[in-house]
């Protein structure tokens, strides 16, 4: 139940994200999640979108440095208490979050989770009964 | 079949070091007399020190005669130092004066003659012979890396595609539909054409290289190892200045310790820049040739700047010439940032011991509140970085904590995007200097 998250290196440049979804919005790709994370010099875009393998194709002619990543984007109630819900699990069966981010609206809530052993990730969730987001559910058809 | 030459001219490049001397002290004669007798330039240099060109009879007087440097050839631009009328010099070039005017060379036909015959040498040191096909990817022009190369490949008989630099696509066709067996060109246009041949997904079997023979810039040999992986060749450093000849002033022979320097043509000296005393064997300092055969414009004691050092152990590969090591800088290359010396070498050479970066990368230097600030732009591995900002900042602290450790200075490090520093399709622009402008 993975889904592969696109990571993007750039440059504190003025203009590269705009860039960035130019390209994407050209090959009609959609993006359902982003979060950017920055240092001083550079940030690394994260995002997942609707045609992964296009828009890694149409990023790197570009002149992008994309990274495939392997996520799991979980789906829980938009209510106090489901996230901590799910990060007692990890925490339980002690993994360790790389990164992640989220948004809630219209009572539910995605999380789009990163840790080392994202097999371990998807096995306990699934065990624990928690709602991943598949492949179907995200990518453009 | 015949037998191809291991050694192009065994006489010149085997003989006996007695032999040697007097063929140099006699053509030193010669361009001593060619020089006083052609160019005020000469006469007045050696008329201040009181000499006579009769009164110079050996190579041993050498250290006795005036040098000549880059700023001389720049006041006598462009023709001023050729020692024969216009109509005997057949060939200009010139070298990119980055500073102000561009230095300015001539040849005669025989200087020619001489040029094709050190390539030619150089070329068989490095197993390249008549039925081999070498891609020259060298600058054709007024820069000397292209025709030098050219007429000297010719003269071994082997194929010559005379492609010049660029047009990076192209080169890969031409290089796999010829079937190349060589690669002359910049050592890191060498590696950007192995990273290329990887990027465009070429097989291995299409690319049929097996030497290559690089120069026009310093290499380390963290790069050499990585151009020798990527291309699956082996590596030959050629050296060569256009003040001096152009490419073939030294050459690597398989043993690989140092470059023959082809002394029955070019005498060279190692001096110390400072006091500018001949310096003993084995000793680094500043290199310095004698032109002796040259005819159109020739060179006394001319100061290259380039750092090396000289050695006169007999070579396992039979020849006899002298071998200076491989140059670790220029003497003008040489950064000199809170009082350290610092050779953008040194930086290559910390880079290519890490996996996870590329050899590509610039020196930026400043000075802000009088402090010398050096930043490092060192490009990630586009095939291979992590999106976890930990594992960057990882790379990135051992990348400085490296370059502290090796040059005792702290720079600050900064990771780019692959492919954004300007790649050399001649020559590598790895340091951009804001200090004095």
């Amino acid at each position: 139940m993975h889904i592969q998250q696109l990571s993007v290196f750039l440059e504190d440049k003025s203009g590269r994200l705009t860039e960035l979804t130019r390209i994407l919005a050209e090959n009609d790709v959609n993006i359902t999640a982003l979060s950017v994370a920055e240092t001083a010099d550079y940030g690394i875009v994260r995002m997942v979108v609707g045609r992964p393998e296009l828009a890694k194709k149409a990023l790197e002619k570009a002149g992008f440095s994309i990274g495939l990543t392997d996520v799991v984007c979980v789906s829980i109630p938009d209510r106090p208490g489901s996230l901590y819900h799910i990060l007692e699990i990890l925490t339980e069966e002690k993994i360790n979050i790389d990164y992640m981010y989220a948004f809630s609206n219209n009572d539910v809530a995605l999380a789009v989770i990163r840790a080392t052993n994202m097999q371990q990730v998807t096995e306990v969730l699934q065990r624990n009964r928690m709602e991943l987001l598949s492949k179907s559910d995200l990518y453009q058809l | 079949m015949h037998q191809n030459k291991k050694i192009w001219n065994p006489e010149r490049e085997c003989a006996d070091r007695q032999q040697l001397i007097e063929l140099q002290s006699k053509q030193l004669t010669g361009m001593v007399k060619r020089m006083y007798d052609n160019v005020p330039f000469y006469r007045n240099k050696l008329k201040e020190i009181g000499l006579e060109p009769g009164d110079i009879k050996s190579v041993d007087q050498l250290k006795d005669l005036p040098f000549t440097t880059k700023t001389d050839l720049r006041d006598n631009y462009p023709f001023g130092l050729f020692t024969v009328p216009q109509s005997e010099v057949v060939r200009i070039h010139a070298s990119s004066g980055t500073t102000g005017k561009p230095t300015v060379v001539g040849y005669t036909n025989q200087d020619i003659d001489v040029w094709a015959e050190v390539v030619a040498r150089s070329l068989t040191m490095a197993g390249i012979h008549s039925g081999d096909t070498i891609q020259i990817a060298y600058g054709y022009g007024p820069f000397t890396g292209g025709l030098g190369l050219h007429y000297g490949a010719e003269k071994v008989g082997a194929t010559v595609i005379p492609i010049s630099t660029g047009n990076t696509k192209k080169q890969l066709q031409f290089m796999t539909d010829f079937k190349a067996t060589a690669l002359a060109c910049t050592p890191s246009y060498a590696a950007h054409l192995g990273e290329s041949i990887l990027k465009e997904g070429i097989s291995p079997e299409d690319v049929k290289l097996r030497i290559g023979v690089f120069g026009a810039e310093p290499w380390t040999k963290e790069l050499r190892n990585q151009i020798e992986k990527l291309l699956n060749i082996k590596a030959y450093d050629i050296y060569g200045l256009s003040e001096v000849i152009g490419p073939g002033v030294s050459m690597e022979c398989e043993c690989q310790c140092g470059n023959h320097v082809f002394e029955d043509h070019f005498i060279p000296e190692i001096i110390d820049p400072e006091t500018l005393e001949v310096l003993p064997d084995g000793q680094q300092g500043e290199l310095v040739f004698t032109t002796v055969s040259k005819m159109a414009m020739p060179l006394l004691r001319y100061r290259t700047r380039d750092l090396t050092r000289l050695h006169r152990e007999k070579c396992d590969c039979g020849r006899t010439l002298v071998r200076m090591d491989k140059c670790l800088g220029r003497t003008d290359d040489m950064l000199i940032i809170r009082g350290v010396n610092v050779f953008p070498s040194q930086v290559e050479s910390v880079l290519m011991d890490m996996t996870e970066t590329t050899p590509h990368y610039q020196l930026i230097i400043r000075r802000e509140n009088n402090l010398d600030i050096l930043e490092i732009l060192v490009e990630i591995d586009e095939k291979n970085w992590s999106d976890s900002i930990r594992e960057l900042e990882g790379i990135r602290r051992q990348i400085d904590q490296n370059i502290k450790s090796l040059l005792g200075i702290s720079a600050k490090i900064r990771l780019v995007e692959p492919n954004t520093i300007e790649r050399s399709e001649g020559k590598a622009k790895r340091i951009i200097d804001y200090r004095n402008c």
